[in-house]
């Protein structure tokens, strides 16, 4: 018994660590439209890329600043824009997902405070084999069409 | 029953109506200086509510090119695209923007209060009015527009709903406050000061 006791904890001991195994999925770019005062809910964008051989799928989405966050999409439909929540956003290996307005989108709901421009928050992205990846997003100006991260970190932008 | 029968009707009346504007514009587009004008009405009377408590209705600005564009401000996508390009082809008219009122009409009138109109607005550029009004008033302006709304259910949403709504944005001319052109979500603010620019130098 104790025997097995003993193998058991050496196992573990030396198990490969699963959270250390290199993850093939890359979260970049993040960015959020900054929100008007009053605003409930706000949307955020990232590009994920897929560096393994398999297809994953985004999951689910998290972040402290909304009560409540999901995978949303807009819909097109011959003049009638439609946003509806999505299950799941396949990932496949060589093609980068670019989140972007007029797609796929985070929805992010019952935001506790409005996004402010050039403020940062974190979020967690939950996907389906490389698990959770947590990444900072940066707030653009109100109605941004794309992650103007290159030019916010221009020396002497802060300055002021 | 009977509701949904008539988002039925009025879905297939505004998609007969958007393929006519969609032909319109294309045959616009393919380069007739004369265009005929639609037969298409398009706009008509409607009183709402500004942010600072005034009446607006379809006279206050018919000394202006009147964009007029409806959504709600609890739509964190396709909305600030529109409005951020509205307020980018206002930047590139310059001094010409003066002649142009962009007017931003909630389909969402239980949520959307003059003051949250007005916050969400700015939020994009001070020249664009936002609007609101009682439900019945908001019905018939979007109607005079063709303009197809719907509540979605969705548990998760903020009040337990999202919207549908139709995305075309119109330019009604000044004077007699005629429609002329529309522009959509997939218009750029380049494109849509350069129609703009073309249709104030017309006039």
């Amino acid at each position: 018994m104790r025997r097995i006791v003993l193998a058991v904890a050496f196992l573990a001991a030396f198990a490969p660590p699963v959270l250390a195994q290199q993850s093939s999925i890359a979260v970049t770019d993040a960015w959020a439209r900054a929100t008007p005062p009053g605003a409930k809910t706000g949307a955020a964008y990232v590009t994920v890329t897929n560096k393994g051989t398999e297809t994953d799928k985004l999951l689910s989405v998290s972040t402290p600043v909304a009560g409540m966050a999901q995978l949303h999409t807009t819909i097109n439909d011959n003049g009638v824009m439609k946003m509806r929540p999505v299950k799941s956003i396949d990932v496949k290996p060589g093609k980068p997902l670019t989140l972007k307005p007029g797609g796929y989108h985070l929805m992010l709901m019952d935001l506790k405070q409005p996004l402010k421009q050039g403020d940062t928050f974190p979020i967690t992205l939950t996907f389906a084999k490389a698990g959770e990846i947590h990444t900072e997003v940066k707030v653009q100006k109100v109605g941004a069409m794309g992650d103007m991260g290159s030019m916010q970190d221009m020396p002497g932008m802060n300055m002021k | 029953m009977s509701k949904s029968r008539n988002l039925l009707i009025g879905l297939v009346a505004f998609l007969i109506l958007v393929g006519g504007l969609v032909y319109l514009s294309s045959a616009w587009l393919s380069g007739q200086d004369e265009p005929s004008l639609p037969q298409v009405a398009i706009g008509g009377p409607f009183a709402l509510k500004a942010s600072d408590g005034r009446t607006v209705t379809d006279q206050t600005y018919r000394d202006k090119w009147q964009i007029i564009y409806f959504g709600y401000t609890l739509c964190p996508d396709a909305c600030p695209t529109a409005l951020n390009d509205i307020a980018g082809a206002l930047e590139k008219l310059g001094p010409e923007a003066a002649k142009v009122q962009p007017i931003f009409i909630t389909i969402d009138p239980a949520r959307d209060t003059p003051k949250i109109m007005g916050e969400y607005v700015k939020a994009f550029d001070p020249r664009i009015i936002g609007l609101t009004g009682s439900p019945a008033a908001i019905a018939t302006a979007a109607r005079e527009y063709h303009v197809y709304y719907a509540k979605v259910a969705d548990k998760d949403a903020p009040d337990g709903y999202l919207m549908d709504h139709s995305s075309v944005i119109y330019v009604m001319r000044p004077g007699d406050g005629r429609f002329v052109a529309t522009f959509t979500h997939d218009t750029s603010s380049d494109q849509m000061a350069e129609r703009l620019k073309k249709l104030i130098g017309t006039s």
